[in-house]
């Protein structure tokens, strides 16, 4: 699975961009969200505040509760501030 | 119906030669330029990110969702990224209409959806450090009037 992270969520992830192989048991965002938060206090700290993390799923945006499979694209954001 | 993701400049008056080059069938069109404010000296730049391919995709749904909306004859967003400057121009909604009040409640309508759903993140630069923009709530406001 690839997974993406931007802006702040990047800055404290400290990289873009990984490919991971989706354990059996990670079926939702939420799933994959303590999985990668189990890897290390630093992806602990950078996906800690659930109130500002948002996720898209193949490039839409999605609730933590979306299933997830070992093929999709998962991105991790904070909310948006263009325009 | 355009959408663009660019770093470099644009010209609001090229831009809009180019939109409305021969049409005889548009009535007007509504327009809104956003500009990077340097909100009383504390920003002396801003960068933006963005999820290259999402957010395309992103600006086509909202344009869509625009388009289903009003009657409207054509549309086009331009967003840049990259680091910009504080009276640099961010980002341009043009709308055309046979009638005003589809045009500019659509080019309304695009700005504040486009606040709240594309992924675009600011980073601003101060006299004091750098920091990630927070989303502000009112924008969820504003996008909110129109409903889901």
């Amino acid at each position: 699975m690839k997974i993406l992270y931007f802006a702040s969520i990047r800055a404290r992830v400290g990289h873009g961009e990984e490919e991971i192989a989706l354990p059996p048991d990670v079926k939702t965002v939420a799933d994959l969200v303590g999985w990668l938060k189990s890897r290390g206090d630093t992806y602990a700290e950078a996906l800690a505040e659930a109130r500002t993390l948002r996720a898209a799923l193949n490039q839409e945006h999605v609730s933590f509760d979306a299933a997830i499979k070992n093929s999709d694209e998962v991105a991790f954001f904070p909310p948006v501030t263009g325009g | 119906m355009v959408v663009r993701v660019q770093a470099e400049d644009f010209d609001v008056g090229q831009e809009f030669a180019r939109f409305t080059q021969g049409r005889t069938d548009l009535g007007g069109v509504a327009l809104f330029a956003g500009l990077v404010r340097a909100d009383q000296g504390s920003v002396t730049a801003m960068t933006l990110e963005h999820y290259p391919g999402m957010t395309e995709r992103q600006l086509e749904a909202i344009e869509a969702e625009a388009r289903a909306r009003w009657p409207l004859d054509d549309a086009l967003i331009v967003h840049r990224v990259g680091r910009l400057l504080p009276g640099d121009r961010i980002v341009l909604v043009m709308t055309a209409s046979a009638h005003r009040q589809a045009s500019l409640d659509a080019c309304h309508f695009l700005i504040d959806w486009l606040k709240t759903k594309a992924p675009f993140w600011k980073f601003e630069e101060g006299s004091s450090g750098g920091k990630w923009v927070d989303a502000k709530e009112t924008d969820d406001e504003a996008a909110s009037r129109w409903g889901k």
